[in-house]
């Protein structure tokens, strides 16, 4: 089975990121690929594992740093990683984002799977994974807590607000994960050291014979949250009931209930 | 301004914020309800009690259970001939996908998570959070039909108008399907954090107990039966920290913050939580914090209105007792 695990690379959840001059600041943390992309790493080594004969592909699309992404799937275990790396990308949307992922995997040979985080951590929209399947024609198979490969079909415990939904479609197909997929797993120093040395090619966007797609959505402004006026009351008194009796009044005087 | 708003629910169960979703679309002008699935005629009612002045309705064996292609297939092209400006739905697993694709289709974006809009000109702005909701966005969307998806709780619900009716239009299908829904399990318990008005949540000080004599999984147990309880008596759901999933004291559902639920109620009450910034981003909008903690310098407390310093154990009992009193429960 031919899996590809679609990853991005963002600044890391620890970031204090701010708005300055128009741009996204996050000062000197670390960029790391994306926390949800991990589970879309380890469900693609977990379905290989699951399937003798199978390899898996780690997929990027981002700026040259981005490498270090894919260098982290590749210490988890990825067989092969590819970079998708234009100029001409910078200002790329979710829907642009599926074109280029999709003529990506067309580049690449196809897949019998291709995987998704259910979101990034920077944009947080979602969308790309169901964009990129509606693009190559691929039936979607999201937010998915298991999944089994059997036949030549995929079946899925997709994992909604309401429940648990079981779901099967025929390979190939485009799927994110969750968290319940299991934790990712965590590469050795020497597997790190190794991966770190990998020759990653890098694609531009004549390689896919596409044109930038241009970007319906545009960001018109970027606001730094208004910083909450909250003046902390710490509640005190003699006993544990009468620091309860003083929160519950100061509560209910709050009128939220 | 023209807006259709997607009615979203499961076997005929309406996510609430498709109400509120109703409601914005009607502040900005004309607003119709879409509403597809199978034998939908109690959401149609209600669709119309809630403000939509049509609804637009594909009742069908295809659509028994929601399935992205042939949702959005239908979608796109019922959007195609009627031209709105604007298709609006509550945030959910489900419309995220369909919203997606239907935008593929219209060749258009989607707004995600949206939790302000004006429109100024032509231009349909919408302001949604970023970076795990420490930047905010005003975006906007070329696309001539913009499709926006907004969060649960940031816009106002409207007054329910029983009785109210209107017409109703017969959406033509397309049925082809790429899956098949082979069977749902019921969570075992049914969280809906995002509508939620009233949140108690615990973390790593659940187990926290060394008094009780049990293992680290038992206390646990027995902190979130303290927090239940509190829940359960101001109606609220119960939520937890990344620590408290991760340790495996309660099911990933739970989980308030970066990687779980960003959440906006009216009052979050913070148990045994020492307030990392990934769990606070995913609670700071909630109108009223309280944080209850052993360690006063928890960074929780900096986010918090009303603080405890104290243990969970001990203190939830006697606020429960507390709240029970005064609210003559």
């Amino acid at each position: 089975m031919k899996i590809i695990a679609c990853i991005k690379q963002v600044p890391d959840s620890e970031a204090k990121v701010k708005a300055e001059d128009g741009r996204v600041n996050w000062g000197d943390a670390p960029l790391v690929i994306n926390p949800f992309d991990e589970y879309a790493v380890e469900a693609a080594l977990q379905q290989k594992e699951a399937n003798s004969g199978s390899a898996v592909t780690a997929l990027c699309v981002g700026p040259e740093s981005a490498k270090e992404a894919l260098k982290h799937a590749l210490a988890m275990g990825a067989d092969e990683a590819i970079l998708v790396s234009d100029p001409a990308l910078e200002s790329l949307d979710t829907a642009g984002a599926a074109k280029v992922l999709a003529a990506a995997i067309q580049k690449i040979g196809g897949a019998d799977m291709v995987i998704f985080g259910r979101q990034t951590l920077d944009n947080g929209a979602g969308l790309t994974p169901a964009q990129t399947a509606r693009v190559l024609h691929f039936p979607m198979l999201g937010l998915a807590g298991s999944i089994k490969v059997e036949g030549g079909s995929v079946m899925v415990e997709r994992v909604i607000e309401e429940g648990k939904q079981t779901v099967s479609a025929k390979l190939p197909a485009v799927l994110s994960v969750v968290q319940s997929i299991g934790e990712p797993r965590y590469p050795s120093f020497m597997v790190i050291r190794k991966a770190s040395k990998a020759n990653i090619p890098v694609w531009a966007l004549s390689d896919l014979g596409l044109a930038a797609p241009s970007p319906v959505v545009l960001r018109r402004e970027l606001i730094n949250p208004p910083v909450a006026q909250t003046s902390i009351e710490i509640i005190s008194g003699e006993t544990p009931e009468a620091i309860a009796e003083t929160l519950v009044e100061k509560i209910l005087a709050e009128k939220v209930l | 301004m023209k807006t259709f708003v997607y009615i979203d629910h499961f076997q005929g169960a309406v996510q609430p914020a498709s109400w509120e979703a109703l409601a914005l679309g009607k502040s900005l002008g004309a607003v119709s309800a879409i509403v597809f699935g199978q034998g939908v005629d109690a959401v149609i009612k209600s669709a119309f009690e809630y403000g939509a002045e049509e609804v637009f309705v594909a009742d069908d064996p295809a659509l028994a259970e929601y399935r992205a292609e042939p949702y959005a297939a239908t979608l796109s092209a019922l959007a195609a001939g009627h031209n709105p400006n604007l298709i609006l739905f509550p945030t959910t697993a489900r419309t995220r996908e369909l919203a997606a694709m239907a935008a593929v289709d219209l060749e258009s974006g989607v707004l995600t998570d949206v939790v302000g809009m004006e429109v100024s000109g032509d231009e349909i702005l919408a302001t949604r959070p970023i970076y795990e909701g420490k930047l905010l966005e005003k975006t906007t969307c070329g696309g001539k039909i913009v499709l926006a998806t907004i969060r649960a709780r940031a816009f106002p619900k409207p007054a329910q108008t029983l009785g109210a009716s209107g017409a109703v239009n017969k959406v033509e299908v397309k049925a082809e399907a790429l899956s098949e829904v082979k069977g749902y399990a019921a969570s075992e318990s049914a969280v809906n954090l995002g509508d939620a008005s009233v949140i108690v949540s615990g973390g790593r000080g659940v187990s926290n107990n060394p008094s009780l004599g049990l293992e680290e999984k038992e206390t646990a147990q027995k902190g979130f039966e303290l927090i239940g309880e509190l829940a359960t008596v101001l109606n609220g759901a119960v939520g937890a920290s990344r620590a408290a999933v991760d340790a495996g004291y309660i099911p990933y559902a739970h989980q308030v913050g970066q990687t779980g639920k960003v959440v906006a109620p009216d009052l979050y009450i913070a148990c045994g939580i020492s307030g990392a910034i990934q769990h606070l981003v995913g609670m700071r909008n909630a109108k009223v914090i309280v944080a209850i903690n052993k360690d006063a310098d928890a960074p929780v407390f900096q986010q918090a209105r009303y603080g405890v310093v104290g243990d969970l154990f001990q203190m939830l009992p006697v606020i429960t007792a507390a709240f029970k009193k005064k609210l003559g429960k």
